[in-house]
């Protein structure tokens, strides 16, 4: 699993990845309780904001941490929210990524560097 | 308003907020906590027991003397002659246009003594406002007009927090909704007034800053009370329809605009002293262009201030100035400003998110139903 600043994790198989937040953002986010996921064929470029995650304080955006295009999303979200805040890092993914440049994962953190990072905020 | 660059400023609570493990954000100059266990859990609890926020960054003064309704009345469209010592009104500052700059809670504890609690984000404006007009004025002659920032403000909100308060100040619990009074709790003077802006029954508490922690203590001390912070503030007040200063009312806005007329008195429409009188006069014949309504979202995600309000053809109508997903009701609800044509309640309307268009429809106010503990009906 890879990481990216904006606190969300990237967990590759092949050249496909399932995208999502970490437990450090769905901490802070607090109670999700809407969940927008991105369409089915949407190509995304690393950076895009593709999802929105809306708590009852705020709506706020997921940055796709990878190019490419959505092949799959997770519409049981939709009726289930608040699996963002149970299992963030696993069932709480939000879409699933055919990659495009799988270089771009190069710039990613590994667990332990992500760890890292979360100690200097 | 508060200068944002100028540095935050601290409620006598602030250490507990930090030990409760309240997540401190800056909120009108201040420190305050924006939830400690969790926005829903809190706004939930709220709703079923009683919970406590600290308001001590609002501002309080006193005004005393025999001009005291005097100025109050230049200032307000409110009729505070009327107003019996011991009660409590909703009021308005307006400017010499009839706009909003900010809302208040006027008591009278004493027949010729006014308590005001103000907006944060306005206490030094309005506060100067009214020293100039004393100053300046002969009614203010007789004036005596003290800003109380030795005391701080809390509430405690919700269908249980009488039985709080009948351990620690059971004469309080007699007072009805908008009832004020001056109390001895815990060996100090506290102006007590039971109103609050959760739509709950509940009590607002006016004490020393500097004995407040230990009253902060003794409430929470009682498992029925829990500490709840601004997120879940916001969406309480929501959930009851009452406007926040700064969304859905400003200097831009008027009291008929605002659908605030219960600050207003017919008295004063009549002697037709309020600022602002003759646009006033005219919006309440009906020469409305906006009004303040309240919106169902039937679809799709919660629409937050700034989304466009539309009409089903996709006209643009107005604007939502605060929205949330309301905890108690499991739906998204907004308020917002259309022209009263489509302001009444059915009207389907779509609202704008992210640039999609969602179903939604005018409702009446409030959302949830208010839970006051009203004087029976003689």
């Amino acid at each position: 699993m890879k990481f990216t600043k904006d606190h969300e994790w990237v967990s590759i198989t092949g050249n496909e990845a399932f995208v999502g937040i970490t437990l450090y953002a769905a901490e802070a986010l607090g109670d999700v309780v809407f969940v927008e996921v991105p369409e089915v064929g949407k190509v995304l470029k690393k950076g895009d904001s593709f999802a929105v995650v809306e708590s009852v304080k705020a709506a706020s955006d997921v940055y796709a941490p990878v190019s490419g295009e959505v092949i799959e999303a997770n519409d049981s979200l939709t009726g289930a929210p608040e699996t963002i805040n149970a299992v963030p890092e696993a069932g709480g993914w939000i879409a699933k990524i055919k990659l495009a440049d799988a270089s771009e994962l190069d710039g990613l953190m590994d667990r332990e560097q992500y760890e890292a990072y979360l100690a200097t905020l | 308003m508060s200068d944002s660059d100028s540095e935050l400023q601290f409620t006598p609570l602030f250490d507990r907020h930090v030990a409760l493990g309240g997540q401190m954000v800056p909120f009108a100059g201040y420190n305050m906590p924006v939830k400690y266990e969790g926005v829903l859990a809190e706004h939930k609890w709220t709703r079923a027991e009683a919970g406590l926020f600290d308001v001590s960054h609002m501002g309080q003064a006193r005004m005393t003397g025999e001009g005291a309704v005097a100025v109050l009345e230049t200032l307000t469209p409110t009729d505070f002659s009327i107003l019996p010592q011991g009660k409590q009104k909703y009021s308005l500052l307006l400017n010499d246009e009839g706009g909003i700059l900010d809302d208040w809670m006027v008591s009278r504890p004493e027949a010729e003594g006014f308590m005001l609690v103000v907006n944060a984000a306005c206490k030094d404006q309005d506060f100067d406002i009214i020293a100039d007009f004393i100053a300046d004025n002969e009614s203010g002659a007789d004036v005596e007009f003290e800003v109380l920032s030795d005391r701080a403000l809390l509430a405690l909100q919700g269908p249980k927090a009488k039985d709080v308060m009948k351990d620690l100040c059971p004469a309080a619990t007699e007072m009805y909704f908008m009832e004020c009074g001056t109390f001895q709790l815990l060996g100090e003077v506290a102006y007590i007034s039971r109103s609050g802006y959760t739509g709950e029954d509940g009590f607002e508490i006016s004490f020393p800053a500097a004995r407040v922690g230990d009253l902060w203590d003794e409430l929470l001390s009682n498992p029925i009370v829990k500490p709840i912070g601004l997120g879940a503030r916001d969406s309480l007040r929501l959930e009851a329809g009452m406007p926040l200063y700064g969304h859905e009312m400003d200097a831009g806005y008027t009291l008929a605009e605002a659908n605030l007329g219960f600050a207003m008195n017919k008295s004063r429409l009549t002697r037709g002293d309020i600022k602002g009188i003759d646009r006033l006069k005219a919006q309440l014949d009906g020469a409305l262009e906006r009004v303040r309504v309240a919106i169902r979202v039937l679809e799709g995600p919660p629409a937050r201030e700034g989304a466009k309000i539309l009409s089903e053809d996709g006209t643009d109508l107005g604007v939502v100035t605060s929205g949330v997903p309301s905890p108690s009701l499991g739906y998204s609800i907004a308020m917002g400003y259309v022209p009263p044509h489509a302001s009444a309640i059915g009207t389907k309307l779509k609202l704008e998110t992210r640039g999609k268009p969602y179903a939604a429809e005018i409702v009446s106010l409030p959302f949830v139903a208010n839970g006051y503990h009203r004087k029976p009906k003689a």
